[in-house]
């Protein structure tokens, strides 16, 4: 297939179930109701149920989907490892122990801005520990370590936090930020994310052409004129923008950074840069697909939406490894 | 004009110094072999010239140090090929090759008609055009090993240095990889190549360097460096150099009583 024509078939596949999640919901309207509320707009309860329940649930699916899908891609392509996910580095764990910590802490009730801000500092500390070893040595297995580290240190602390919380609805909440969802978010979520998003996607982009050489190994890449330090900082803080700002607001929603590009990869010619739009747009659709189904699967209650991608991802995750050791790639 | 001056180099990896201090040039249109036993530092010295390992004392690259130029600079003038045969996914034989045109082109932007002719004739030289749409992950370790050298020649730099590119290939792909350096050479090119054949060696290269324990042990026309003296001097081998159709052969039979 060709690349136009891949990124153009992604492309509407994600728009088709953009469209379908603004359709789907309990308040029942038609497809034509939905939408004649969603444009013309009024002080009807459709209008307002479109425009400021479903259409931030769209929105936030459309670019956190993108977001995990491409720093999947990214990761996995500045590691050459195919196991490699935006959860791997540990951004994700810092970014959910940053809202805990806020949540426990009991600051979440000052704004609104407090529990994301939270998950933003979260991910930042973790991007500036990671860094701080990284720069010691420029191994890729280092990174991967410190990131696997962290992650289980983001973990246990999580969990402390979860131990040591004094009322059951924190538990709840936590529960909630650790498995996902893109429930009761509103425009305000929506202009957080976005601008962290499009930075982060924005670095990720610049690193590409490294991404490519780096096919080569490190020191082949170097020798093509690649900046190692400079690839490493474009990725890390990229992931680090676009999956904390993503777990800022929807939780850690998990695997969808990996699956993807394990399924556009064949379609492309398996360059890195080659791999990295269409598995965003690819993550796109996949979370939007997965954010309509966790609203219909059972019908009179909703799931989490990272539920719904973990049931899938998680099998295909262990598939991928036995193939992997199989492969010894 | 000199191209590549290498002047009191060291290189010290984790604090202790594995190479130098040495001196070595390499001129316009010239094949030097790099010879010595494992852990000499070939590698080593090949990764400071290459610019990609901090040294010490000068090297210079047609007058310019290599420590001042930018690595795109770099990229450039001088192509590596590492000994290790990494290929990280699984793309076509092509695709890697391609890759060799990179510091020459813009992000995103297609092959021009020249990269195309330059990644051609680059895998005509390596034998690879009937591997083009293989995958790099699924060809022989020789086959491999012949697709990488095609991209680092298809960087078409001055200066290429090659880390024992001929290890795990036949001999006719032995013998075809040290032609296509020459023929890189008569273009004006220069290669350093570091080699453990001795005769393949001996019979392409206009001039050996063989380091002993980070040091220039011999330097010179290959009969004037592969001699059994120094053979079993820096390699510890007893071995028979004779002269076939004009060129040396070289033969090690066993291992010499001498020195190491």
């Amino acid at each position: 297939m060709s690349r136009a024509a891949l990124i153009l078939l992604l492309g509407a596949a994600a728009l088709l179930f953009f469209v379908l999640s603004l359709l789907t919901g309990p308040a029942g309207y038609g497809p034509a109701e939905s939408l004649r509320a969603l444009f013309s707009g009024g002080d009807g309860a459709a209008a307002i149920i479109l425009r400021e329940i479903r259409l931030p649930r769209a929105l936030l699916g459309l670019a956190i989907g993108l977001a995990l899908g491409a720093g999947g891609a990214a990761l996995q392509g500045f590691l050459r490892n195919p196991l490699a996910e935006p959860g791997l580095i540990g951004v994700s764990a810092s970014a959910s122990l940053g809202a805990v910590a806020v949540f426990y802490s009991g600051l979440a009730g000052a704004s609104i801005y407090v529990l994301p801000a939270g998950a933003l500092f979260g991910a930042a500390c973790s991007v500036i520990v990671l860094l701080a070893i990284a720069a010691r040595s420029g191994s890729t297995l280092t990174l991967i370590l410190a990131g696997v580290a962290l992650s289980s240190l983001a973990g246990a602390l999580t969990s402390l936090a979860l131990n040591l919380s004094p009322n059951p609805f924190a538990s709840y909440e936590i529960i909630f930020w650790l498995l996902g969802s893109l429930k009761d978010r509103s425009m305000t979520h929506v202009w957080i994310a976005l601008p962290l998003i499009a930075a982060g996607l924005l670095l990720m982009f610049m690193s590409l052409r490294a991404l490519d050489a780096l096919t080569l190994g490190e020191e082949a890449a170097a020798s093509l004129g690649v900046d190692l330090r400079l690839t490493r900082l474009l990725v890390v803080a990229g992931v680090a923008l676009s999956v904390g700002a993503a777990t800022a607001v929807a939780g850690a929603i998990g695997f969808v950074g990996l699956v993807v590009p394990h399924l556009v990869r064949p379609l492309t010619d398996r360059m890195p840069g080659s791999v990295f739009l269409p598995s965003a747009l690819g993550g796109s659709a996949l979370l939007l697909a997965a954010d309509v189904a966790s609203r219909i699967v059972i019908p009179s209650r909703e799931i989490n939406v990272g539920v719904l991608t973990a049931l899938i991802g998680a099998p295909f995750f262990l598939w991928l490894v036995m193939r992997t050791r199989r492969e010894a790639l | 004009m000199t191209r590549l001056l290498a002047r009191d180099l060291t290189v010290s990896l984790g604090g202790s110094p594995v190479v130098g201090p040495l001196s070595l040039r390499l001129e316009p249109g010239e094949v030097v072999g790099l010879l010595g036993p494992n852990g000499a530092g070939k590698s080593t010295l090949l990764r400071a010239l290459a610019g990609l390992a901090p040294h010490g004392g000068s090297a210079t690259l047609d007058g310019t140090p290599l420590a001042q130029m930018s690595d795109a600079a770099r990229a450039l003038r001088i192509a590596y090929l590492p000994q290790a045969r990494t290929v990280g996914w699984a793309v076509a034989v092509e695709r890697l090759v391609e890759l060799g045109r990179i510091p020459w082109r813009r992000f995103g932007s297609a092959l021009s008609e020249t990269d195309r002719a330059i990644v051609a004739e680059a895998m005509r030289l390596m034998d690879v055009g009937p591997l083009a749409r293989r995958l790099a992950t699924e060809i022989s370790g020789g086959e491999q090993a012949r697709a990488l050298a095609a991209r680092v020649i298809a960087q078409d730099t001055p200066v290429l240095l090659a880390d024992e590119p001929a290890a795990g290939l036949d001999p006719a792909h032995q013998i075809a990889m040290m032609a296509a350096f020459r023929s890189l050479a008569a273009k004006g090119r220069s290669v350093i190549v570091s080699l453990h054949d001795l005769t393949l060696a001996a019979r392409w290269c206009d001039r050996l360097v063989m380091l002993d324990a980070g040091k220039v042990a011999a330097e010179g026309a290959p009969a004037e460096v592969v001699t059994p003296a120094l053979l079993g001097q820096v390699f510890g081998v007893e071995a028979v150099v004779s002269t076939v159709g004009g060129a040396l052969a070289v033969a090690p039979i066993g291992l010499s009583g001498g020195p190491r």
